[in-house]
C-alpha cells in the first residue's frame, strides 16, 4: 500500500490517541475540582487557577505548535501532532526523531516516503519516552509517600525539602540562559530577557503590595512572560543595532 | 480517613489512566506496521535506540524522582502523559500554587496542581490542533521574522518571573546553587543541551546548602 505520512489512517490514530489524552485530563480535573470542593476550597480560587494556567498555556503552546511545523517538514503533521501534543517536548521528539533517522541514514530534509523508515522513528520514539510512563506508574505512590512521611516527621523540613527541590530545577533552567553569552554581546539577549521578565513580575509584586489589586498576583506570571516574550523584539532589534 | 481514600483513588485511577496510555503509545507504530505491512528492522530500531535510549531513560527516571513530588500524584499521572513537563507543566501548576497560596506537598496543593496540568493540557492540545487545521492562515505568522525573538526566548520570559517568586523568598538557600549554575554553564555552554541531567544536580545542591542552614537554625 502506498505510504503517506498524512494520510487519513494516520490522522485516525492519532485523534484516538489524543481523544483519549483530553478524556484523561477530564478526568482528573472533574476528580480535583469535586476533592477541591470537599476541602472547603473557594469556587472563585478554582476558577481562577483555571483562568490563569490558561493563559499561562497560550505562548508555550503556540511555540510547540512551530516546533510540530518543523518537524511535520519530514514527519508529516499527525506523528509530531500527537507527539508534542501529548506526551513529548520539543527536545525530546526532535533528538530522538533525528537521531534515529541519522541512525538508519535516512534524511530530514525531506518528507519520509519509506513506511519502513517511518515505523522504524516511530518506535524509537516510543520506546525513548515509553519509561517515564512506567516508572511513574511504578514508583509514583512509593515517591508521594516517602515525601509524605517525611513531612510528618518534620513539617518545617519537609517544605524546606520541596522548596529546595524547586531552587534546584529553576537553579539548572537559569543557568541554562547564560550558557550562550560566548557568543558575545548577541548571546546576552536570553539573559536581557530573563531580567525583563524578572522585572515585569518585581513590578507585579509591588501592584499588587501597594495599590492591593488581587488579580494582578493571579496572572502575575503569564504576565511577567507574556510581557517578557513582547519585549524580547525591541531588546533583540537593539542589540543587533548596536552590533 | 477520607483523605487516604482520595490518594489512594488517585494512584488506582492514575495508573490504569497511564498504563492505557502507554498501551495505546506502543499501539501507534504497531497499526502503522501492520496496516502498511511494514516491519522495519530490529537492527535499525535499536540502532536508533541506542543514540536516544542512554539519555532519555535517564531524563525519565531524574523528572519522575524530581516532579513527583512537585506536581503530586494526580498531577504527575497527567503531567507525564500529556508531557511538555519542565518548559510548560511544572512552571504552570509551581505558578498555579503559588498564586492560589497553597503549599505544594499538601493536598490542597495537589489539587490546585492537577486543576492547572489538565487545563494546560487541554489548551495546548486545542491550540495545536487548530493551529494544524488551520495552518495556512497561521503559518506566515508563526514564522514572521518579527516574531522569532519571542519564541526563540520563551524559556527565560519564563523562568524570569518564577525565579523571582521563588528566590526572593527563600534567597539563602537559592544563592548557593544559582552562582553554581551560572558559572557552570559559562565555562561549559555545551551542557545546554543536557540541562534535564543537571536538574538533580542543582536539587541536591539546593537541598545540602538547606539541610546545613536549616541544622544552624538560620533559616
Amino acid at each position: 500500500m502506498h505510504f503517506n505520512p498524512n494520510s487519513s489512517f494516520m490522522y485516525t490514530i492519532v485523534a484516538i490517541v489524543i481523544v483519549y489524552v483530553i478524556a484523561q485530563s477530564m478526568f482528573f480535573l472533574i476528580k480535583a475540582w469535586r476533592r477541591a470542593k470537599e476541602l472547603g476550597m473557594e469556587v472563585s480560587t478554582l476558577k481562577k487557577t483555571m483562568l490563569s494556567s490558561a493563559l499561562f498555556t497560550v505562548a508555550p503552546a503556540v511555540s510547540i505548535l512551530i516546533g510540530v511545523i518543523s518537524l511535520s517538514k519530514f514527519l508529516g503533521f499527525p506523528l509530531p501532532w500527537l507527539r508534542l501534543s501529548v506526551i513529548g517536548s520539543l527536545t525530546y521528539e526532535f533528538t530522538a526523531a533525528t537521531t534515529a533517522a541519522s541512525a538508519i541514514g535516512a534524511s530530514i530534509t525531506q518528507t519520509i516516503t519509506d513506511p519502513k523508515v517511518f515505523a522504524a522513528i516511530a518506535w524509537v520514539m516510543t520506546l525513548g519516552i515509553l519509561p517515564s510512563l512506567l516508572l511513574v506508574s511504578i514508583f509514583g505512590k512509593k515517591i508521594e509517600n516517602g515525601i509524605i512521611k517525611l513531612k510528618s516527621k518534620d513539617n518545617a523540613w519537609g517544605e524546606i525539602f520541596l522548596t529546595s527541590l524547586f531552587l534546584g530545577m529553576i537553579s539548572a533552567f537559569l543557568g541554562v540562559i547564560f550558557a550562550t553569552i560566548h557568543q558575545g554581546l548577541k548571546g546576552w539577549i536570553p539573559v536581557f530577557v530573563m531580567i525583563a521578565s524578572a522585572l515585569i513580575m518585581a513590578v507585579c509584586g509591588i501592584i499588587v503590595k501597594k495599590f492591593h489589586i488581587k488579580w494582578v498576583e493571579d496572572f502575575a506570571l503569564p504576565i511577567s512572560m507574556l510581557g517578557a516574550m513582547a519585549l524580547s523584539i525591541p531588546i533583540t532589534n537593539l542589540t543587533q543595532s548596536l552590533l | 480517613m477520607k483523605k487516604k481514600s482520595y490518594y489512594d483513588s488517585v494512584h488506582f485511577t492514575g495508573r490504569i489512566w497511564t498504563l492505557t496510555a502507554a498501551f495505546l503509545l506502543v499501539m501507534v507504530p504497531v497499526s502503522i506496521c501492520v496496516y502498511y505491512n511494514a516491519w522495519p528492522a530490529a537492527t535499525d530500531v535499536l540502532k536508533g535506540l541506542l543514540g536516544v535510549a542512554p539519555i532519555f531513560w535517564t531524563v525519565a527516571v531524574i523528572e519522575v524522582v524530581t516532579y513527583v513530588p512537585m506536581l503530586g500524584a494526580a498531577g504527575s499521572y497527567l503531567g507525564f502523559v500529556t508531557g511538555n513537563l519542565s518548559n510548560l507543566k511544572v512552571p504552570c501548576a509551581l505558578g498555579a500554587m503559588e498564586a492560589a497560596k497553597v503549599e505544594p506537598g499538601s493536598e490542597k496543593g495537589e489539587v490546585i496542581s492537577t486543576i492547572a496540568i489538565a487545563v494546560s493540557s487541554i489548551v495546548t492540545t486545542v491550540i495545536i490542533a487548530v493551529g494544524v487545521l488551520l495552518l495556512s492562515q497561521f503559518e506566515p505568522i508563526l514564522q514572521s521574522p518579527v516574531l522569532k525573538p519571542a519564541f526563540d526566548n520563551i524559556l527565560p520570559a519564563l523562568f524570569g518571573g518564577l525565579a523571582v517568586v521563588y528566590v526572593s523568598k527563600n534567597w539563602k538557600i537559592a544563592l548557593t546553587p544559582l552562582l553554581f549554575m551560572v558559572i557552570l554553564f559559562v565555562l561549559q555552554p555545551g551542557l545546554a543541551s543536557s540541562v534535564g541531567l543537571l536538574v538533580p544536580v542543582g536539587a541536591l545542591i539546593t537541598i545540602a546548602v538547606a539541610r546545613v542552614l536549616y541544622k544552624k537554625g538560620r533559616i
